[in-house]
């Protein structure tokens, strides 16, 4: 293990350049974040995953973010065990009938201010289970939704674009830098 | 003993069912099929439903033969295989959800995927209306002083998918674990019904994120043995690649993942690399990450490009430089093993009984492999071990993964070394009116199954059955007398899908 920790002090950062954001995501973005934003997070965002009928797919992804070339937590964007410490919920999948109340409690149990971010092509209109019996559909069709990412699963640049979006969209409404 | 044949001669042949047989049977010889799963003399495949018949697939261990067997039910009822077989008894209690056909004398009749919100019940078979309310789900008992109930989920702390885990624990050891799944039913099965080929196949590759490769094969490789298609020699080898890497990235995921849920932060930060090299190579040479959507019946809708091939070899050097390392850091962190090393055991008996394929058979002494054992193409022309181990325990599930991307290494390398060149897809007749077809893919996690029934082109019916059917009831098993605090470590070394078995 000495070895390998002893490397790591010559090798170079694998961590990646930040993606810019100007993709189709920014101009999704939901004009609900304000001025309390900027008091209250300053410049971080704590995360709660929700999958809430996803093929795994995204998870995988969102996983993905948490590696060495994305680090997400460099931005200030951490992911947290508890709806109750979270500022923002990514929601996955085409929300299943059998999961629609476990995502409205999730959401309730959110305090304000609160984002919601649907990630993956299901999350926005139930994709390709559209129409089933047991799916309700996207998930702004249960909770209110801030921002969409796309893709199937969205690459975890893309979702770094979207949530970094999320981050500049707050410190411009509060003409903070 | 009866030999699958003796018992396939005794019903009536079903035509242009392939590439096994299938037969329709009388309810004794369901019953006699089902008490030689319960003697150990047969290993059940899968169980499934129409709206009055139910299939079950069954194979002889010895000779690796497979059959189909269907009983009519206009009663709507079946004798219950569950009775004596108890690996069927979630797949029974699928059956009453979706179609409404009970297993008689079953010992649980509980509902499974049916939580009551569908407002409908028996969704595929004949509908009535759901119940006006939701009758409480009732856990199996463990009593004793001083026991106390840990309910988890279906919203986990973690970034994974949701299900419900209740835990009966005196003290700090478990008791009794019980699972209740169901959350993320898509009814895929119902979606599937009158789609084409085209949609089916999505639809197959979205069953399960990280075997998308997996359902897709099997999805297609059904969808060809039912229209007797034989796809070009490159598309065989593609294909394989493809499932390879899947495999290659899902093991380096889950052997670092397994490691983090024993805070060990180190393999989980160097795996993950590992990992993200293989999907950053599948990205570049068949444009998706995860290789979604690339195998398709008929063969396979993207081909490789040598910049493709340089990506994959440049991610398999860089995996051969560093995995041996971490292999070692694995084998020599005491603190590591400790918590690995004897922590949920499964017997080998069990992982028998339950026919429990992937790294949980072969980590309790099951050497089944449908790579090896129905040497499907192009795997018949490969070289590879198919290793096992029979201690059971995590530590076991981990070193039968270490193995397996040792496996999946050399496997890529002959195929990029054998890839023939020629055409990669080709034209999917629409074929005469019913035809069926059955396929068995070796998927990351173990056997996936898909069955599908073809009427003038298009699903008239498919079933797909993921390994972890088979799985999620050992991971109750095994939990008994750990420690709570080992559960993230069994149920990772497990890593059954929620999505693939839910369907």
């Amino acid at each position: 293990m000495r070895k390998l920790l002893f490397e790591s002090v010559f090798r170079q950062p694998l961590t990646e350049l930040a993606p810019s954001a100007v993709d189709a995501a920014v101009a999704e973005l939901v004009a609900a974040v304000g001025q309390t934003a900027r008091r209250r997070l300053g410049r971080s965002l704590s995360i709660r995953e929700v999958d809430a009928g996803s093929c795994n797919g995204c998870e995988l992804e969102i996983h993905a973010l948490n590696n060495a070339y994305y680090d997400v937590e460099r931005f200030g964007l951490r992911f947290v065990a508890s709806p109750r410490h979270a500022d923002v919920l990514m929601v996955t999948g085409p929300v299943t009938k059998n999961m629609r109340e476990a995502l409205e409690r999730t959401y309730h149990a959110t305090p304000n201010p609160k984002w919601v971010v649907a990630v993956g092509d299901c999350a926005r209109d139930g994709g390709c289970f559209a129409g089933s019996y047991a799916v309700v559909g996207g998930v702004s069709e249960v909770v209110p939704v801030d921002l969409h990412i796309p893709g199937c699963p969205p690459t975890p640049t893309a979702m770094l674009q979207g949530l970094l979006a999320l981050l500049e969209r707050a410190d411009a409404d509060t003409g903070a830098s | 003993m009866p030999s699958l044949i003796d018992l396939t001669l005794e019903g009536r042949k079903v035509g242009q069912h392939g590439p096994w047989p299938r037969v329709v049977v009388d309810a004794s010889v369901w019953t006699f099929a089902a008490n030689e799963l319960a003697h150990g003399r047969w290993s059940l495949l899968g169980l499934w439903g129409e709206p009055a018949t139910v299939h079950m697939a069954i194979m002889d261990g010895q000779t690796a033969g497979i059959a189909v067997i269907s009983l009519d039910c206009p009663n709507r009822r079946f004798p219950s295989v569950g009775r004596h077989h108890p690996p069927a008894r979630r797949l029974e209690r699928t059956i009453h959800d979706l179609f409404g056909l009970s297993a008689e004398d079953s010992p649980d009749v509980r509902p499974w995927l049916d939580h009551n919100r569908w407002g409908v019940r028996f969704p595929l078979g004949e509908r009535i209306d759901a119940l006006p309310k939701a009758a409480p789900y009732h856990f199996l008992a463990a009593e004793g002083d001083g026991l106390h109930q840990i309910p988890v989920g279906p919203v986990h702390a973690g970034i994974i998918e949701p299900g419900h885990f209740r835990f009966t624990a005196s003290g700090e050891t478990v008791v009794r674990l019980e699972q209740r799944l169901g959350y993320v039913h898509k009814g895929i099965d119902g979606l599937m019904t009158g789609a084409s080929l085209e949609r089916g196949v999505r639809l197959a590759g979205r069953t399960s994120g990280d075997s998308t490769v997996a359902y897709a094969y099997a999805f297609s490789r059904a969808a060809e043995a039912a229209l007797d298609l034989v796809v070009p020699e490159r598309a065989v080898f593609l294909r394989a690649l493809l499932a390879e890497l899947e495999r290659l990235a899902n093991h380096l995921g889950d052997i670092g993942a397994i490691c983090n849920d024993a805070s060990f932060a180190l393999m989980h930060a160097h795996c993950g690399l590992l990992r993200e090299s293989v999907l950053r190579a599948a990205g570049a040479a068949f444009g998706h990450r995860l290789m979604r959507d690339v195998i398709v019946a008929g063969g396979v809708a993207r081909d490789v490009g040598n910049d493709g091939v340089e990506a994959i070899q440049a991610a398999l050097d860089n995996i051969r430089l560093r995995f041996p390392a971490l292999v070692e850091l694995y084998d020599n962190t005491a603190s590591l093993q400790d918590r690995t090393v004897d922590t949920g055991t499964l017997k080998a008996s069990l992982a028998s009984q339950y026919a429990a394929g992937g790294y949980v058979g072969r980590a309790s002494g099951r050497s089944f492999d449908t790579r090896r054992a129905l040497a499907y193409p192009p795997y018949d022309r490969l070289r590879f071990d198919v290793p096992v181990l029979n201690e059971g325990d995590v530590n076991a599930r981990v070193w039968i993964r270490v193995r397996e991307v040792e496996q999946s290494l050399a496997l890529i390398d002959q195929i990029l070394s054998q890839l023939p060149n020629g055409p990669i897809r080709k034209e999917v007749p629409l074929g005469g009116e019913v035809r069926e077809g059955m396929a068995i893919v070796e998927g990351f996690r173990g056997d996936v199954l898909v069955w599908l029934r073809l009427r003038n082109g298009l699903i008239e019916r498919c079933h797909m059955r993921d390994p972890s059917w088979f799985q999620w009831p050992l991971l109750e098993a095994v939990i008994e007398n750990n420690i709570v605090a080992d559960f993230p470590l069994c149920n990772k070394s497990f890593n059954c899908s929620y999505s693939g078995h839910d369907l």
